[in-house]
């Protein structure tokens, strides 16, 4: 990334947030930011408040306290620029059974306000090879092809901040080559990515910054070297998180 | 509030007020020409249905104050009135039959007070039934905040409406308000029961807040414990 | 400008889901027709009985259908968190609401063309001499009971039971729009013995406009999280 590019591009971060669930602890005061041109592994046991963290990125959920900003204003007042700018995958695909995957996209798209916006869905489509099936109706597609349609959508305006929560979950091998390979070119499009995936070895190899998060707290946030972490123990030896 | 008017004291005033109402209601107020020794429930019954429209507004105040300053108090304030509000409704609906079937033979009349009471309860019930029937509990208060404003317009439109209704389809005033004469001593009873009523309704909605408050004390102790365990 | 762009993309998502099953419709249809029939076949109907209950048992139907459909408006919007998704584009929730209750109205707006049509074969009535006053009171009250089932609708869906929830919010904070439509369609139906037909179109226009506001504004804080 350019030298001076890190002055200009916002930053998406969450400032001594805390979430709670009832008396549920989901995250307590974490603060982490990113910025565009850097790639981050969100990573951490089941529970451990990586989905709440997304979604509160991903301006889904409110934080109990603290702040989720975006180029330092708080999403809450002025949440249009954020979400313009992240795209987001997760659990729920957020398509509508009823309408075919091309029909799905073009809905966002106009909620998004593209311009020329056939050509981004089959650029989006492309990205995927979700062409072939883009006049099935989503409720007929595979959990497979589900997830690469909701990719399709996440990518579709093209974010800066690209937000991923077990992106790789239903997807066969090929897939899984093709979604790494344009993971791991985001960063020099100058595109920000913070993802989630269970597959530590996996999610090393695609980011150079890891975030580990136990309990709602975050234990780690750095530059990610997988060899200290196979010595400390924490990880087995073919990339698996000794908590799980 | 809790200095200056300490619970104690207010429960004693209200205790006071209401041997006084009784006193008043059953040996003051003199008896009604037409129906007798039920009418007396009409101290006990037009109170009960201000109070219960009051509570609403209260509601309906504190949903706004919550929406723009999101504070926790006036969400319990809400949820307070709300259940406190309902006893004072139920009561008024169960007095009417009580009191309609000796003086006119007929249990039930959709005049103005019974027929608004009636509508009113029904809020009561939707607003308590959404606050526990959440699956997120933590969405309540914005939700209930958005009933309780939507239901204190219907509210202020079922005051109107009945009115005008009652102009198109009129019907004679049979559990009698202040419109019809009261006798001076009547009136002075009525009066003090509104006032004792008022003051009861506000003891329980206070004795209901402290509760809320010992909730909310106990809940952010459980979020400080929450904090600390599983620190490995 | 844009908002309407984008009420629009909402309702035509709407229409096209609606297209593909054509369930909802249907059954706000036939579950309309079958409240008119039960009321049709239930009393004798002479002239004098057919104006006193019509209108009573259209709006009856209307309001039971209308809830139908409501809940599954947001039903559909639940399988795949799809009403979340739609947060995520830069939108005013004020929007998704508007768009939504479009759609909700034109639904029952079809519905009440086929129970009117109903209605005038079997209770033998015909509704042209007061079409226009008709159509007006038509518009307007299903409008503030569209809008009203919107909001709840949302609001419901958050709820165990859904359904339930609904019914049990819009019927108290419905029942004026009901009432006052009941009374200016019986109005208009006897050729509007009280004078003008003015006043039982505007007090419908009135309370429906006031509580189509009220939704409006209030939509964005049942949507956040």
């Amino acid at each position: 990334m350019p030298p001076g590019d890190h002055v200009t591009k916002p930053v998406l971060e969450v400032r001594n947030v805390t979430k709670f669930f009832g008396d549920l602890a989901a995250l307590k005061e974490v603060s982490l930011g990113i910025r565009c041109g850097e790639s981050a592994l969100l990573y951490g046991p089941n529970g451990a408040g990586k989905t709440t963290l997304l979604r509160m990125l991903a301006s889904l959920a409110r934080p109990s306290s603290g702040e989720v900003l975006f180029d330092g204003k708080n999403i809450e007042h002025d949440g249009a620029n954020a979400k313009a700018a992240i795209g987001f995958v997760s659990h729920a695909t957020f398509l509508y059974g009823e309408l075919t995957v091309r029909e799905n996209l073009k809905f966002f798209g106009r909620l998004f306000g593209l311009s020329g916006l056939e050509k981004r869905i089959d650029a989006a489509l492309e990205m995927f090879d979700m062409r072939p099936r883009e006049d099935d109706f989503a409720r007929d597609l595979s959990r497979g092809l589900q997830q690469r349609a909701s990719l399709a959508r996440a990518f579709l305006h093209n974010p800066d901040f690209v937000i991923l929560d077990e992106p790789f979950t239903g997807l066969d091998h090929q897939s899984v080559k093709k979604l790494e390979d344009l993971l791991l070119r985001l960063p020099q499009q100058g595109k920000a990515l913070l993802f989630s995936t269970h597959d530590f070895e996996q999610g090393a190899a695609l980011a150079r910054r890891l975030i580990a998060l136990k309990a709602g707290r975050v234990r780690y946030n750095g530059p990610l070297d997988i060899a200290p972490f196979k010595s400390l123990g924490i990880v087995r030896a073919n990339g698996q998180s000794r908590d799980e | 509030m809790n200095k200056k008017f300490p619970i104690w004291l207010h429960a004693a005033l209200t205790a006071a007020g209401l041997i006084v109402t009784v006193y008043m209601i059953f040996l003051y107020a003199p008896e009604e020409m037409t129906m007798g020794e039920v009418q007396r429930i009409f101290y006990v019954h037009v109170p009960a249905a201000w109070v219960s429209l009051m509570g609403f507004l209260i509601i309906f105040i504190s949903s706004i104050v919550y929406l723009s300053k999101r504070t926790q108090f006036s969400d319990e304030l809400a949820q307070a009135t709300a259940e406190v509000g309902f006893i004072f409704c139920t009561c008024v609906l169960v007095t009417g039959p009580l009191w309609a079937k000796p003086a006119w033979g007929i249990w039930w009349t959709w005049d103005a007070r019974l027929t608004l009471t009636f509508l009113l309860w029904l809020l009561y019930v939707a607003y308590l039934m959404l606050r526990n029937y959440l699956v997120n509990p933590g969405r309540a208060a914005s939700l209930c905040a958005v009933v309780g404003i939507i239901g204190f317009v219907d509210v202020l439109i079922d005051y109107m409406a009945i009115r005008w209704w009652r102009t198109q389809h009129p019907q004679p005033v049979v559990l009698g308000g202040p419109e019809s004469g009261l006798d001076p001593r009547m009136l002075a009873t009525l009066l003090v029961s509104w006032a004792v009523f008022t003051l009861l309704f506000f003891l329980l909605l206070r004795m209901r807040l402290r509760l809320a408050g010992m909730r909310r004390e106990l809940s952010e102790i459980r979020h400080v414990l929450a904090f600390k365990v599983s620190e490995d | 400008m844009n908002s309407f762009k984008i009420i629009w993309s909402i309702l035509a998502k709407d229409l096209r889901v609606e297209w593909r099953n054509r369930e909802t419709l249907a059954s706000m249809c036939v579950f309309g027709l079958l409240i008119v029939f039960l009321f049709n076949f239930a009393f004798e109907t002479a002239r004098e009985e057919t104006l006193r209950l019509l209108p009573a048992v259209l709006w009856v139907a209307i309001a039971f259908a209308g809830v139908l459909g409501f809940n599954r408006s947001f039903a559909s919007e639940r399988e795949n968190a799809c009403l979340e998704g739609m947060t995520l584009a830069p939108v005013d929730p004020s929007m998704i609401f508007v768009g939504k209750m479009l759609a909700n109205l034109l639904f029952l707006g079809i519905a009440e063309v086929v129970m009117v049509f109903a209605a005038t074969l079997w209770f033998n009535f015909s509704f042209l001499p007061a079409l226009g006053q008709l159509l007006l009171i038509a518009f307007f009250g299903t409008l503030g009971y569209a809008a009203l089932g919107t909001i709840f609708g949302a609001i419901a869906a958050n709820t165990r039971m859904r359904e339930v929830m609904l019914t049990v919010l819009q019927f108290p904070i419905a029942f004026w729009i009901l009432m006052l439509s009941i009374d200016s369609t019986s109005s208009a139906m006897r050729g509007n013995p009280d004078g003008s037909w003015v006043g039982g179109v505007a007090r419908v226009a009135g309370i429906s406009v006031i509580f189509t506001v009220a939704s409006f504004l209030l939509f964005e804080y049942v949507l956040e999280e």
